[in-house]
């Protein structure tokens, strides 16, 4: 899990241009949304896209992901419960 | 007619480091004139810029530099021109879904949209006044400025924020390089009318313009009038065309002091000016700068800011002069510019006494 | 006294119909133009629903009366389609001493031939015919030659707000005295650019399409194209053309919120519709039919509710989104819809909200659900929003 979460943590700044952030900037439990990194919906949407290329998981309602998305590390679960 | 107040351009020169005027001449050998660009976490947070292509912040911050020159915090309406918009995110898109549909990006595709860059601008500003975008090749920056004093003869705007933006990629380029539009070699920006061969030299920029209905301590200049003609089968007579659009602003031929050309080095086009300048301005001082910045869709936003400086300065610089006639006095320019002879552009411009 | 701008000639071509009379009778039938894609390969094919023009390349040539050739967008043919319609219906190539102008609005332009051509662009000579319609002149310029427009012509890109912005300026340069008479209007085709693009922002349904419905899920997207002559009273005179109606009223403002949501307030929304008010003179209890922009997706909706809920209070007029019927045509939605409402004017109808169920929790009006033809219909605004939070609002009348 802990590998997993940091590998996360460089696709997610990849993936969302974050020039400015480090790996080890991001608490894998501080929520991503809202104040932590000031991401949107469009950022939200760009990590469906992360979760469909990287690990093969396809989420259709962008609703759910709020609580996928909620921190690096629910995002980490999510994956190791759904990857194929 | 309204008052050139404040200017904010990104080009091939350093017209972002240096408010003089001419700013030092950059010289090149090259396949297309690049923008210098500034350092732009000085103008957007990067938590906002995160997203943006080269384009949008090129833009973004071309307009926040004129806002500053004209210290105006809120315009009463952002109008920008491009050609093509964000060629990047565009080609981005064309290379995803031409090779596999899946997995596309959501970023690119909003930024392709070609009002972004002015939304963009709204959202920087929180501004919710009138906002637009043209899309009309050469007509892109003209149909914003003529949108822009008809917004202040209305009276809906006094403070009016009008962009001229494009970008060049090496995709389009060679894209475009098929259908004749750019030399088909690198060739040195200063020496372009020495090749005598076919094709422009290709460039891009970001020009913002701070446009009032008032005159203010930093005014440029007037814009008198903006025409845009459409040569539909040889239509376009500039015999009739250019005399009445001079005498709607009070002004004969004998009144231009420079007449500013678009060439851009294309041996099929620049006789097109060089016809129109000798039968209407015989013996007037000629100038030009699109080896300064490139030819693009929105060129004549650079060859505005060099008039308007040119007028506010009182100085014609002679890395603009095309013939050795020196102006007697630096009133009224005229800028004419055309693009393949089928879209034909003059914007007239007058000094502030 | 202001310069009045009377609509005197119209043209469309969408799902519906290939013209005003076959749109008329469709949407007289309830009968919506959505179904599968046919005429784009994509993967999405099996996936969405969307309002396509039921008409091949050939087909489109053929009816628009120009020689199949190189270099013609999908997009451009639809455009000279509705165009050559509106021009015939105000006589727009006679008169030429009068200045006539074509404002287009696009925002894929020939994205539909480019996309096909692509990989031909970037490696061999074949296809460089269609390198042209990359930019979004192109289709404006076929339009132009098409029906001899020489005056003034201009290409505006403001999203799906597009057409109506076209609209806008259209009435502004007649009444600044810039010309005498417009073409207006916007053209768009499904592309596989854009039904990806929606597709990535995870907007677009794939039901039909439920505007203003609690149960709503996106958009579905559609195609067409359709133009206004604008003419003076001026004008009129020379040309003989009755009005179909007058254009009164028209507002454009920005969200400045987000790149692709509106504010949950619908700030913009409220200003473009506030200033067309003010254009008009009218007070909001005047308006007897608002045609919404009513994509259909959770954000859209309920923030021009809301915006609406804002100025017309309790008394919110009959208002309907008819994108159920054509799909979003995004560019072309606003003078599409513009012509509908022009339709409610002319026929004393107002048009059902397909697909209308179960109103919106957080706001106090429904959409009309069926045909309405026992009410007088004098005034009626048309809404067009578009991403970046371009904003207008158009409002037309009816002459007497």
């Amino acid at each position: 899990m802990e590998e997993l979460i940091e590998k996360l943590k460089k696709e997610v700044i990849e993936q969302l241009n974050l020039e400015e952030t480090k790996p080890e900037d991001i608490n894998p439990d501080s929520p991503l949304f809202g104040e932590g990194l000031g991401l949107d919906s469009i950022d939200a949407l760009e990590l469906i896209v992360l979760l469909e290329k990287n690990y093969g998981i396809k989420i259709e309602d962008p609703k759910d992901g709020k609580k996928i998305f909620y921190s690096i590390r629910t995002m980490a679960e999510y994956i190791t419960e759904h990857k194929k | 007619m309204a008052f050139i107040n404040g200017i904010g351009i990104i080009s091939p020169q350093k017209t972002v480091e240096s408010k003089e005027f001419p700013a030092a001449v950059m010289e090149y050998t090259a396949d297309y004139l690049k923008c210098i660009e500034p350092v732009y976490r000085s103008y957007i947070d990067p938590i906002q810029s995160r997203r943006m292509s080269r384009l949008i912040k090129m833009g973004i911050t071309a307009a926040k530099i004129s806002l500053a020159d004209a210290a105006c915090r809120m315009p009463d309406a952002i109008i920008t021109g491009t050609g093509l918009g964000s060629v990047e995110d565009t080609e981005k898109i064309l290379g995803e879904i031409t090779k596999e549909e899946r997995f596309l990006n959501p970023t690119p595709f909003i930024q392709s949209t070609y009002n972004t860059i002015s939304s963009q601008v709204a959202i920087n500003l929180k501004c919710h006044n009138y906002n637009s975008t043209y899309v009309h090749r050469t007509f892109s920056f003209e149909s914003g400025l003529t949108d822009a004093l008809m917004l202040m003869e209305e009276g809906m705007a006094s403070d009016v924020l009008v962009g001229a933006i494009d970008e060049m990629t090496l995709n389009h380029l060679q894209i475009t390089r098929r259908i004749g539009q750019w030399k088909m070699e690198p060739v040195n920006n200063l020496q372009l009318l020495d090749y005598g061969t076919p094709g422009a030299l290709a460039g891009e920029g970001a020009a913002f313009f701070l446009l009032g209905a008032e005159k203010s301590l930093s005014t440029y200049a007037q814009v008198k009038g903006v025409k845009t003609s459409f040569n539909l089968n040889g239509s376009f007579k500039p015999s009739t065309i250019l005399p009445s659009f001079l005498d709607m602003n009070d002004l004969t031929t004998k009144d231009i002091d420079l007449v500013l050309l678009g060439l851009n080095g294309d041996s099929e086009n620049d006789p097109v000016y060089l016809q129109f300048a000798n039968h209407f301005f015989p013996g007037k001082p000629l100038g030009w700068y699109k080896h300064l910045c490139g030819e693009y869709h929105t060129a004549t936003g650079f060859g505005l800011y060099a008039a308007a400086n040119i007028l506010k300065h009182q100085h014609y610089p002679e890395v603009l002069q095309l013939n050795t006639i020196n102006p007697s006095r630096l009133k009224n320019i005229l800028i004419y510019n055309h693009y393949r002879n089928v879209n034909h552009s003059m914007i007239l411009i007058q000094a502030c006494s | 006294m202001a310069q009045r701008i009377f609509v005197t000639g119209t043209g469309i071509i969408s799902c519906l119909g290939n013209n005003l009379r076959e749109n008329l009778t469709s949407l007289l039938d309830s009968k919506s133009g959505i179904g599968r894609i046919h005429h784009i390969d994509t993967l999405l094919k099996e996936e969405l629903l969307v309002g396509e023009v039921p008409l091949s390349q050939e087909e489109l040539f053929t009816l628009a009366h120009i020689v199949p050739a190189e270099g013609y967008s999908r997009n451009a043919l639809l455009g000279i389609i509705a165009a050559k319609e509106a021009g015939a219906h105000a006589g727009l190539t006679e008169h030429r001493e009068l200045k006539t102008g074509l404002i287009s609005a696009t925002t894929v332009g020939g994205m539909d031939q480019c996309e096909l051509y692509y990989l031909d662009f970037l490696t061999n000579d074949t296809r460089n015919a269609y390198i042209d319609s990359y930019d979004s002149g192109e289709s404006t310029e076929k339009i132009a030659s098409a029906l001899g427009i020489s005056d003034f012509i201009t290409t505006i890109s403001t999203a799906c707000s597009s057409a109506a912005n076209a609209l806008m300026l259209g009435a502004r340069m007649i009444r600044t005295g810039r010309l005498d008479r417009v073409l207006a209007g916007g053209c768009e085709s499904l592309t596989k650019f854009h039904l990806n693009g929606f597709n990535a922002l995870k907007i677009l349904d794939k039901e039909p399409s439920k505007p203003f419905d609690e149960r709503r899920a996106g958009i579905n997207l559609g195609e067409g194209a359709a133009y206004l002559v604008l003419e003076s009273e001026e004008s009129m005179k020379k040309t003989g053309n009755q009005p179909l109606c007058e254009l009164i009223g028209w507002g454009n403002a920005c969200e400045a919120f987000h790149q692709t949501a509106s504010s949950p307030e619908g700030t913009g929304a409220y200003l473009a519709i506030k200033k067309a008010l003010e254009i008009s003179g009218l007070h909001p209890e005047d308006i007897d039919y608002i045609n919404a922009h009513g994509t259909g997706t959770d954000n859209n909706d309920l923030s021009e509710g809301k915006a609406i809920e804002k100025l017309f209070g309790e008394r919110v007029p009959y208002i309907s989104s008819t994108k159920p019927f054509t799909g979003h045509t995004t560019s072309a939605a606003g003078s599409t819809e513009a012509i509908l409402s022009i339709l409610c004017l002319q026929h004393q109808v107002i048009w059902p909200n397909l697909n209308f169920e179960i109103p919106i929790g957080e706001l106090h009006f429904s959409p009309v659900k069926n045909l309405i033809t026992d009410q007088l219909v004098n005034i009626v605004m048309s809404n067009s929003f578009g991403f970046g939070g371009n904003d207008t609002s158009l409002i037309f009348r009816k002459v007497y």
